[in-house]
């Protein structure tokens, strides 16, 4: 089962885990991205993501079944958070069971990768001193 | 031919708003990008961009129909 959601509020990273199960899966790996309070040198208070959602949904699909394939894996799912965030929050889940931890723990690592530089998501970091901006590396 | 431009992001807060529809002449997007980036300013150098037309990634050459969708997409940075 893939699965690649877009969700405007609070991320349940343990009823996300539930739905990897599998019994052909001797491991579990999940990743979670949290909002952190700093940046590039500058205090981050808060951050908003954009996401242009039907090319996202797409793209994490496509990411998920490619790695599924790469990696032999039992299920892989991954939510990426809409909208206003506060420090702390999480802003992306990945997880995956396969058979084994390494081919659980690549893939994980390969996942997330792959969404922060393929998928169509934006973060506007706002600052201690009042400025924002989009960030764009 | 009429084209649905979206924006997201920088490009968005350029433009001053998140969609437009506009008339064009332009055959592709690249095309498109040049004459829409200089009415609105935009400083990105369309390397840095991908283009989507009707919610897929496209070529910068392929030819734009009327009523096509499209949105230039600014590098990524979710996660």
């Amino acid at each position: 089962m893939n699965r690649f959601r877009l969700s405007a509020g609070a991320i349940d990273g343990e009823a996300e885990k539930r739905a990897l199960t599998a019994e052909s899966a001797g491991a579990c790996v999940c990743f979670e991205g949290w909002v952190r309070n700093a940046n590039d040198g500058r205090d981050v208070r808060r951050l908003d993501y954009q996401a242009f959602e039907s090319l996202a949904l797409s793209e994490g699909e496509r990411i998920l079944v490619e790695a599924t394939q790469r990696f032999g894996l039992c299920a892989a799912s991954a939510v990426h958070r809409t909208g206003s965030l506060g420090i702390g929050d999480l802003a992306v889940w990945v997880g995956v069971s396969a058979g084994h931890r390494d081919a659980a723990f690549a893939a994980c690592r390969w996942i997330i990768d792959e969404i922060k530089q393929h998928v169509p998501i934006w973060k506007n970091e706002h600052y201690a001193d009042g400025e924002s901006g989009w960030l764009h590396p | 031919m009429k084209i649905r431009l979206l924006y997201f992001a920088s490009l968005a807060d350029c433009a001053g708003c998140a969609s437009e529809d506009v008339q064009s002449a332009a055959g592709h997007p690249s095309a498109l990008y040049a004459e829409v980036g200089k009415r609105h300013g935009f400083a990105m150098d369309a390397t840095r961009l991908r283009v989507a037309v009707n919610g897929k990634l496209v070529d910068w050459l392929q030819p734009l129909a009327d009523g096509d969708e499209v949105v230039f997409l600014p590098p990524v940075s979710g996660g």
